[in-house]
C-alpha cells in the first residue's frame, strides 16, 4: 500500500469527522435526558404548569444541544470542506 | 506467507477473546454489586424479610450475569474455533467480534443491576407486592439485555460469515467498524433501559396500585432508549453486507472505520439520556398517576430531543459510508 500525503490527510480528516460527531454526541444526549427527567419530576409535583415546564425544558435542551451541533458542523467541515 | 496469515488470524482471535471477556466482565460486576448493596441495605431495614430479599437478589443478579456469559461464550469461541484461513480479513472479523461483544455487555450488565437492587429495596418496603416486583424486575432487566443480544448477534455474524472472497482493501476497516458500532452504541441503551426499570420497581413498591401505568411507561421509555443501539445495529449491517470496491487507499478504509466509531460513540449519550428521561417519568407516574398522560408526553418530547445527537451521528456515519 503506497501511502501518499493527500491520502493520509484525507484519512485523518475522515477519522476526525467520525470522532468529532461520535464523542460530541455523548454530552448533549446525557444532558438533555437529565433535563427531561427533571421536567417530568416538576410536572409530577405541579401538573398545572405543564405548558410552562415543557417550554422551559425545550429551551434548556436547545442550549444543551448546541455543542452537538458544533460537533456536527466540525464533522461536516472535515468531510466536505478541508 | 501462508503461515504468516494464520499467525495474524490466531493473534487477532486471542486479542478479540481477551477484549470480549475483559470488557464484558466490567458491566455485570458493577450491576451485581449495586444489586447486592441495595439488598444489604434492604435486609438491614427489614431483617425478617431477608429470605425473600436474598432470593430476589440472586434472581436479579443472574439476569445481570447473562451479559457476561454472552461475552464468555464469544471469548471461548474465539479461543477454540477452527476458522478457515482465506486471507487476513478473518483476523479483522474475529477481533471485531470480540470488541463488539465486550463493549456491548458493559451497559446491559450495569443496567440490569438497577431493577434488581430497587426490587430488593421494594420488598423490604412493601413485602406484600413481592411477586409483582419480581415480575417487573424480570421484564425490565430482560429489556436491558437486548443491546447485549444485538452485540452477540453481530459478533456471531462476524465469527461465522465467510469474508474470504472480499477485497482486503477497505473491508478490514468495515468489519472493525461494524463491531465497534453495535458494541459501543449498546453501552448507552443498556444503561438507560436499566435506569427506567429501576425507577419502575421503586414506584411499584411505593404505590402498588399504579403498577399498570408504571409498567406501560417503563416499556415505552425503554423502547425509546433502545433506539440508539438499533441505529448502531443498522450501521453494522450496512458495513457487513455492503460490497465495497477494492481500494488500496488508506482514506477509503478509515472512512468505514470512522463510520463505526461515530455511530458507536454517538449512541452512548442518547441511550443514557433517554433512560434518564424515562426514569424521571416512571418515578413520577407512580407518585402522581392522575397525570400519567402528561408525563408520558413530556417524556417522549424530551427523549426525542435527546435522541437528536444519535441521529446526527447516524447521518455522519452514513455519509462516511456512502458519500465520501
Amino acid at each position: 500500500m503506497a501511502l501518499e500525503g493527500a491520502d493520509i490527510i484525507k484519512a485523518a480528516a475522515f477519522l476526525g469527522a467520525g470522532l468529532s460527531m461520535g464523542l460530541g454526541a455523548i454530552g448533549p444526549g446525557v444532558g438533555e435526558g437529565m433535563v427531561a427527567a427533571k421536567a417530568c419530576e416538576a410536572i409530577g409535583k405541579n401538573p398545572r404548569e405543564a405548558g410552562l415546564l415543557t417550554r422551559t425544558m425545550l429551551v434548556g435542551q436547545a442550549v444543551s444541544e448546541s455543542t452537538g451541533i458544533y460537533s456536527l458542523v466540525i464533522a461536516l467541515l472535515l468531510l466536505f470542506v478541508v | 506467507m501462508d503461515t504468516d496469515v494464520q499467525t495474524i488470524i490466531r493473534g487477532a482471535a486471542f486479542l478479540g477473546a481477551a477484549m470480549s471477556m475483559g470488557l464484558g466482565a466490567v458491566g455485570a460486576a458493577i450491576g451485581e454489586g449495586y444489586t447486592a448493596a441495595q439488598a444489604n441495605d434492604a435486609v438491614s431495614r427489614k431483617p425478617e424479610a431477608s429470605g425473600d430479599i436474598l432470593k430476589n437478589m440472586l434472581v436479579g443478579q443472574a439476569v445481570a450475569e447473562s451479559a457476561a456469559i454472552f461475552a464468555l461464550v464469544i471469548a471461548i469461541l474465539l479461543l477454540f474455533l477452527d476458522v478457515p484461513v482465506h486471507n487476513v480479513l478473518e483476523g479483522a472479523a474475529l477481533l471485531a467480534a470480540g470488541l463488539c461483544m465486550g463493549a456491548g455487555a458493559v451497559g446491559s450488565g450495569i443496567g440490569s443491576g438497577f431493577p434488581g437492587g430497587q426490587a430488593c429495596q421494594g420488598i423490604s418496603r412493601q413485602p406484600s407486592v413481592m411477586s409483582r416486583l419480581t415480575t417487573n424486575m424480570l421484564i425490565g432487566s430482560a429489556v436491558c439485555q437486548t443491546p447485549a443480544i444485538f452485540s452477540m448477534v453481530v459478533a456471531l455474524m462476524l465469527i461465522f460469515m465467510d469474508f474470504g472472497s472480499l477485497p482486503v482493501g477497505p473491508t478490514w476497516a468495515a468489519l472493525i467498524g461494524a463491531g465497534l458500532s453495535t458494541g459501543l452504541a449498546a453501552i448507552g441503551s443498556g444503561y438507560g433501559g436499566g435506569l427506567a426499570a429501576g425507577a419502575s420497581c421503586e414506584g411499584i413498591s411505593r404505590q402498588p396500585e399504579t403498577v399498570g401505568n408504571v409498567t406501560t411507561v417503563m416499556l415505552v421509555g425503554q423502547a425509546v432508549a433502545q433506539t440508539p443501539s438499533i441505529f448502531g445495529l443498522l450501521v453494522s449491517f450496512v458495513l457487513i453486507f455492503k460490497a465495497f470496491p477494492a481500494s488500496s487507499m488508506l482514506h477509503a478504509a478509515i472512512a468505514l472505520l470512522s463510520a463505526g466509531l461515530c455511530m458507536g460513540f454517538g449512541g452512548i449519550g442518547p441511550g443514557i439520556g433517554n433512560g434518564k428521561a424515562a426514569e424521571g417519568a416512571v418515578r413520577w407516574v407512580a407518585r402522581n398517576v392522575a397525570f400519567s398522560g402528561d408525563l408520558m408526553r413530556i417524556m417522549l418530547v424530551g427523549q426525542a430531543v435527546s435522541q437528536s445527537t444519535a441521529i446526527y451521528a447516524m447521518v455522519v456515519a452514513l455519509v462516511l459510508i456512502f458519500v465520501v
